[in-house]
């Protein structure tokens, strides 16, 4: 019941999953998955637990690896290269630079906490870019004013709250200006006084810049707003894609409509 | 040259003869150090602090405190109170008193990790506190605490080579004499080396073996 | 009455007497323990990092670096190098024979105390650095180990103070050590009661220093980690 009849903007998809399976051990998460991601398309991805939602997300951030199938990115493959005409597996040197590409914000901030926020954003560029002290700290400084946390520059994890440092944690992938950005239930962990302002800031990201997005979400009514397709995930296959009014309107698939009324449901 | 075979294997078996002093030193002091150690740890949940704070400063004194310096001290200080003891006897009781106290902070994490409705439950059918120990308490304690137990019968099985700093004649001392009677310090100490890899590599494996007997048992 | 009395006065007089002798051995003590120590530290990272991230080859000799170091006497490692190596034409100081055994020894035990510390640092900090693009080395350096130091520290403590205590053994090559200025004075004046408690009383002493110096170190560490000022 896999669909690949993705729309894909002009050309080469930006992200593409190719056939891709993953199991552990007996147990097969995801099966032959086709999916196709546009250039600057919003994707919301949805599901009950262990239909392989994020799954998709770790392995495209090659925090996992894949079992069967080709990920490509803008054109190029990312879990293997290209050799004599034929695909090899990746060595680590050319992973680093696809990844490069491609950003992550996690569901448990994952923040290092023994530096302030400021020294968070500027870690990466600094370490992995080259990017000159001075430089990081002023691109730094931008984004976490941007993310609304221009005054707690110099405050450690521990001193802020859930939202606070999932926001940090935004900024801190955004510094690494990827094209493409990984959601993985950024909110699931939060009070839910606090998500608003996480939501708001990656509304403002969604807006303000050219990024492709791929959030994995139980947040129904973000996703119906924000995205521009939703893909409502089944035991490690796509049940069901199609932009929100039609998923939230009108699912054609059973499961669909089982998931959707019993997560409204529960409210 | 650099390894002599022959005397080599001329050396094995009074080595052979030697290591069984070592294995014996080795049993003798952990048998004391276990018992010994319980009762410290028993002595310490004193409720009255004329008994555990007294016990406290002495576990700690001994565990800070060379085992080298313990052994000389009562292989030497015993006498002049009229107390001539064996080196032997020496060796294994300063062993067993200082592994005594380690062992005593093993018991002691594991009698802290029974849940205190066991204790209350004893109280409430009116045990006396010998048979609350003996027949509720200690049995729990026990079994987690055995892999602990084995690593420190392991590492007083490494430290039994002191006691050739007077003159038990253990591999050490053994190896010590071989040396200068041969002028060959090589293969002795070397071979010694081996015999304690081997012996440690087997009593490793004989822990993991405890541990999961003791597991099954208790159906974990 | 009398009696108690006078062994107080005579260890008192005792105590003066054999003060500075005692001193020197202490402060040759005091060199071996700082020395070891500080060896048993690098070799323990070495050790660790390279049987958890290092090629086959180099992760085997990590690994039966550790296994014989652990699995073999302090005692016997120290003679081993004292009396074995000047027969492959390595001459060393007694000193540097001890400081290079004792690091080695405790450098085994502290590798697994560094891998178990690494190893406790939660799994979403290697993630996190893996999102930013990081190399293992620099999410290691950068990362991994900063917060694995904390976790560090009290096992460290308990290692050091081991090495302070096998310190002792150096007497048995004739390192004027602690214990050998006390044997020597034993064997010239048997007043083995008062000589061996102070030595006791001596060790624990240098123990207590160590203690307190690895709290207050605790300390330091764990401010940059938990708190900090805005």
């Amino acid at each position: 019941m896999s669909t690949s009849d993705a729309p894909s903007a002009n050309g080469e998809p930006m992200v593409r999953f190719e056939k891709v399976t993953k199991s552990y051990g007996a147990l097969t998460v995801l099966d032959e998955l086709d999916l196709d991601i546009a250039a600057g398309e919003k994707v919301a991805i949805i599901g009950p637990s262990g239909s392989g939602k994020t799954t998709v997300l770790r392995m495209l951030m090659t925090l996992e690896t894949i079992n069967d199938g080709v990920i490509w990115v803008e054109g190029e493959p990312l879990t293997h290269m290209q050799r004599n005409g034929g695909l090899v597996p990746a060595d680590a040197r050319h992973l680093r630079r696809i990844r490069g590409k491609i950003g992550m914000v996690f569901q448990h901030f994952n923040l290092f906490p023994h530096m302030t926020a400021l020294k968070n954003c500027m870690e990466a560029p600094v370490m992995v870019l080259g990017m000159p002290k001075r430089e990081a700290e002023k691109r730094a400084s931008e984004l976490l004013e941007m993310v609304g946390l221009g005054d707690k520059l110099g405050h450690y994890p521990s001193q802020l709250s859930g939202g606070q440092q999932q926001r940090v944690a935004i900024a801190r992938a955004c510094a690494m200006r990827p094209k493409i950005m990984l959601f993985d239930e950024v909110t699931s962990a939060l009070d839910p006084e606090l998500v608003g302002e996480v939501l708001s800031v990656i509304r403002k990201l969604g807006a303000e810049h050219d990024l492709t997005m791929l959030m994995v979400t139980h947040q129904m009514g973000f996703a119906k707003e924000f995205a521009d397709r939703v893909c409502f995930f089944y035991a490690g296959k796509i049940a069901e894609q199609g932009p929100p009014e039609q998923i939230f309107g009108a699912p054609k698939n059973e499961r669909t409509q089982q998931f959707l009324s019993a997560v409204l449901e529960a409210g | 040259m650099i390894w002599d075979w022959g005397y080599a294997w001329e050396i094995i078996p009074i080595l052979a003869k030697a290591s069984i002093v070592t294995i014996e030193a080795t049993l003798l002091g952990f048998a004391l150090a276990a018992t010994f150690g319980l009762l410290l740890a028993i002595l310490r949940m004193s409720q009255s602090n004329w008994v555990s704070v007294p016990t406290a400063g002495f576990v700690e004194f001994i565990r800070s405190t060379p085992l080298l310096i313990q052994i000389f001290f009562i292989f030497f200080v015993f006498p002049e109170f009229g107390v001539n003891l064996s080196a032997m006897t020496a060796g294994v009781l300063a062993l067993g008193v200082h592994y005594g106290t380690y062992c005593s902070e093993v018991y002691r994490a594991g009698l802290a990790n029974i849940p205190r409705g066991q204790w209350e439950a004893s109280t409430a059918l009116n045990l006396s506190l010998y048979h609350t120990f003996r027949d509720v308490i200690v049995p729990q304690a026990i079994p987690p605490v055995v892999p602990a137990l084995g690593n420190y019968l392991v590492a007083l099985f490494k430290e039994t080579p002191l006691l050739s700093a007077i003159a038990v004649l253990e591999l050490m001392q053994t190896a010590k004499i071989l040396g200068s009677e041969n002028f060959r310090y090589t293969e002795p100490i070397t071979l010694v080396g081996i015999f304690f890899l081997i012996f440690s590599l087997i009593t490793a494996a004989g822990i993991r073996q405890v541990e999961y007997w003791l597991h099954r048992r208790e159906g974990f | 009455m009398a009696f108690t009395a006078g062994l107080v006065v005579a260890s008192f007089a005792t105590f003066r007497v054999f003060l500075p002798g005692l001193l020197e051995g202490a402060l040759i003590t005091i060199q071996i323990t700082v020395g070891g120590c500080v060896l048993a530290v690098i070799m323990a990272f070495v050790a660790a990092i390279a049987k958890m991230y290092g090629p086959w080859p180099v992760r085997w000799l990590a690994n039966s670096y550790i296994e014989i170091f652990r699995g073999t006497s302090a005692l016997v490692q120290l003679f081993w190098l004292f009396f074995v190596l000047p027969h492959f034409g390595i001459l060393l100081e007694p000193i540097t024979v001890a400081i290079v055994a004792l690091g080695l020894n405790v450098g085994a035990y502290g590798a697994e105390v560094v891998r178990g510390a690494i190893i406790s640092v939660h799994r979403g900090q290697w993630e996190a650095a893996t999102a930013l693009n990081m190399t293992r080395m620099t999410a290691l350096r950068r990362i991994i180990v900063p917060q694995a130091i904390v976790r560090m520290i009290p096992p460290w403590g308990n290692l050091f103070i081991e090495l302070l205590k096998a310190t002792s053994l150096v007497s048995l090559i004739t390192i004027s050590d602690l214990t050998f200025k006390a044997q020597q004075m034993n064997q010239t004046t048997f007043r083995t009661l008062e000589i061996f408690t102070i030595v006791l009383v001596f060790y624990l002493a240098i123990a207590s220093v160590i203690t307190v110096a690895m709290r207050a170190l605790e300390e330091r560490a764990a401010r940059g980690v938990a708190r900090g000022r805005a």
